[in-house]
């Protein structure tokens, strides 16, 4: 059953050292602040689970959180390289980082396959590519029925799933609209859960038949941070600061101007300050 | 009117598409030339991208894969699960449009590494999508610009499937969709030969050399015996692209 908390509480009790987190974001309500709180609060040999590790993973991995990174695609959208993902990889800094690298649609079927309570996933995948080579995890299988060659991934069950959802009632349950990525699969695969929405509203009110909403009782903390998904954004909320996507390259590719900007804009701050970014950001969205 | 090598790229790869496609778009390249053809000879062309919306027709480029333009301009937006599964993998995809850091002359592409694997020259970010893009839909347009470190004799890495090592590689290999059949460059386009399935030219340019091609290919280039030229731009097709990238400049230039 979900509880209301501070987001500091919320990560404070929810994630352990050495945890395998899963953040996930499909471009839409990536849980920035989320990621702010976990490096402030020093987390460290996180295995970090997500689709497309983009802007919040650089950042947690340049700040050293990360021993492990499964992934499918690590880049920042539109603009290119994750230069701290690449600095671990290429060079190790601030420490060596694993990497455990599969495609989107094995990404996609490993969750929908830790939410369904089973071991694995089959599906049509990797044929004539040399991820397998790299990846112990990615097996074949022959269809019991047809004989076809078929691909399986392991199932995804994260300790702890973190999301960032546009709003909750005051029951605890929580809704999406807009792009969903997979954060209702990421949710039900994961022993834990927190999620940070926009809002907390007396009751849903009027909404379409098949909203997607999480119930309460499939859910864990629940902490409110209007601005949340900022530089990302939230459908209705706010709009994608595309301008901060292209800017981050420019901070991100050296480890001095780096460090100065986290230290400034992350270890000095607090998970209110995402509400006064997305100000100006409200209104284009309306 | 006078126009610059990536907008015949972008144009002569728009072209390929029909309106009665089904296009799974990638950022960038891709997505310029799905929504060119939407804004030109293809009104009805339905572009799906990966983040989930289907038939979207965003009057913007959007910087990122999940975009709200692309969102609220569809006819609905499902999750990713869904994406891959159902309508990449159930078969409902006609073409898959795909670009890479590396492509070799049977069309495999290279999105996740150069160098060896553990010790990387450049990390680049991986396959996303296309590993099952490239062998789920119909038939797949490669669009990449031309150039020596690209287009190799021999991948550092596979990260997509094109035709494997040629002949009937991919059929050997229980692929039953065609594969890359066409490859849209800045100097010109390339088709696979029926028989050994290599990267083979049949458009060139307007304007460029058979030394040209060579000199920006990493393996000896092949002609097909008839060579057409790409018909240049028309008016209307570089106004409307244009257009479109200066309506793109200034919505995400007004987000700042």
């Amino acid at each position: 059953m979900s509880r209301v908390m501070s987001l500091a509480e919320a990560v404070q009790s929810t994630i352990k050292d050495g945890d395998t987190v899963a953040m996930e974001g499909f471009t839409h309500l990536i849980p920035h602040a989320a990621g702010h709180e976990i490096i402030r609060q020093g987390k460290k040999h996180l295995t970090l689970l997500r689709m497309t590790p983009d802007l919040i993973y650089d950042q947690m991995i340049g700040m050293g959180c990360a021993d492990k990174l499964i992934f499918s695609w690590g880049g920042n959208p539109g603009v290119g390289s994750l230069h701290r993902l690449r600095d671990a990889v290429e060079k190790g800094w601030p420490n060596k980082l694993e990497i455990v690298e599969h495609s989107h649609a094995a990404m996609a079927n490993a969750y929908a396959a830790g939410a369904a309570g089973l071991p694995f996933t089959v599906f049509r995948g990797y044929i004539g590519t040399d991820l397998p080579k790299v990846n112990p995890a990615i097996k074949f299988i022959d269809c019991p029925y047809t004989g076809e060659r078929l691909a399986t991934v392991p199932a995804h069950r994260p300790d702890v799933a973190v999301i960032h959802a546009l709003r909750a009632d005051k029951e605890g349950n929580v809704l999406l609209e807009g792009i969903l990525g997979v954060q209702k699969e990421a949710v039900l695969a994961a022993k834990k859960s927190i999620v940070t929405v926009e809002e907390i509203v007396d009751d849903f009110g009027p909404r379409n038949l098949n909203a997607v909403i999480i119930p309460s009782w499939a859910l864990g903390a629940i902490a409110v941070v209007p601005g949340g998904a900022f530089p990302s954004y939230a459908q209705g909320y706010y709009k994608r600061f595309n301008a901060f996507y292209k800017q981050w390259d420019g901070i991100a590719r050296e480890r001095d101007t780096f460090l100065a900007w986290m230290k400034e804009n992350v270890l000095n701050k607090t998970p209110e300050d995402f509400a006064r970014h997305v100000e100006g950001l409200r209104t284009a969205a309306e | 009117m006078n126009y610059k090598p990536n907008e015949m790229m972008t144009i002569a790869a728009a072209r390929a598409l029909r309106n009665s496609d089904v296009t799974f778009v990638g950022i960038g390249m891709p997505s310029a030339a799905a929504n060119l053809a939407r804004l030109t000879h293809a009104p009805d062309i339905t572009l799906i991208y990966e983040s989930g919306t289907l038939a979207t027709k965003p009057t913007v480029l959007p910087l990122s894969i999940g975009d709200g333009e692309l969102c609220e301009t569809a006819l609905t937006t499902v999750s990713v699960p869904e994406m891959f599964r159902y309508w990449l993998q159930g078969g409902r995809i006609t073409v898959g449009f795909l670009g890479g850091a590396q492509i070799d002359k049977y069309a495999n592409l290279n999105t996740t590494v150069v160098g060896p694997y553990d010790k990387p020259k450049v990390r680049l970010p991986g396959g996303g999508g296309a590993p099952e893009i490239a062998t789920s839909c119909g038939e797949i347009f490669i669009i990449m610009a031309q150039g020596k470190r690209s287009f190799v004799e021999k991948l550092d890495f596979v990260t997509s499937l094109g035709y494997g090592e040629g002949g009937d590689h991919r059929e050997r290999l229980g692929v039953k969709t065609k594969g890359p059949t066409k490859l849209v460059t800045d100097l010109c386009v390339f088709e696979p030969d029926p028989v050994t399935k290599e990267m083979t030219v049949t458009s060139i340019h307007p304007g460029v050399t058979r030394e040209q091609i060579q000199d920006a290919t990493g393996w000896t280039v092949k002609y097909a015996d008839e060579v057409a030229e790409t018909p240049a731009p028309t008016e209307k097709e570089l106004t409307v692209l244009r257009e479109l990238h200066a309506r793109t400049a200034r919505a995400h230039g007004e987000a700042a």
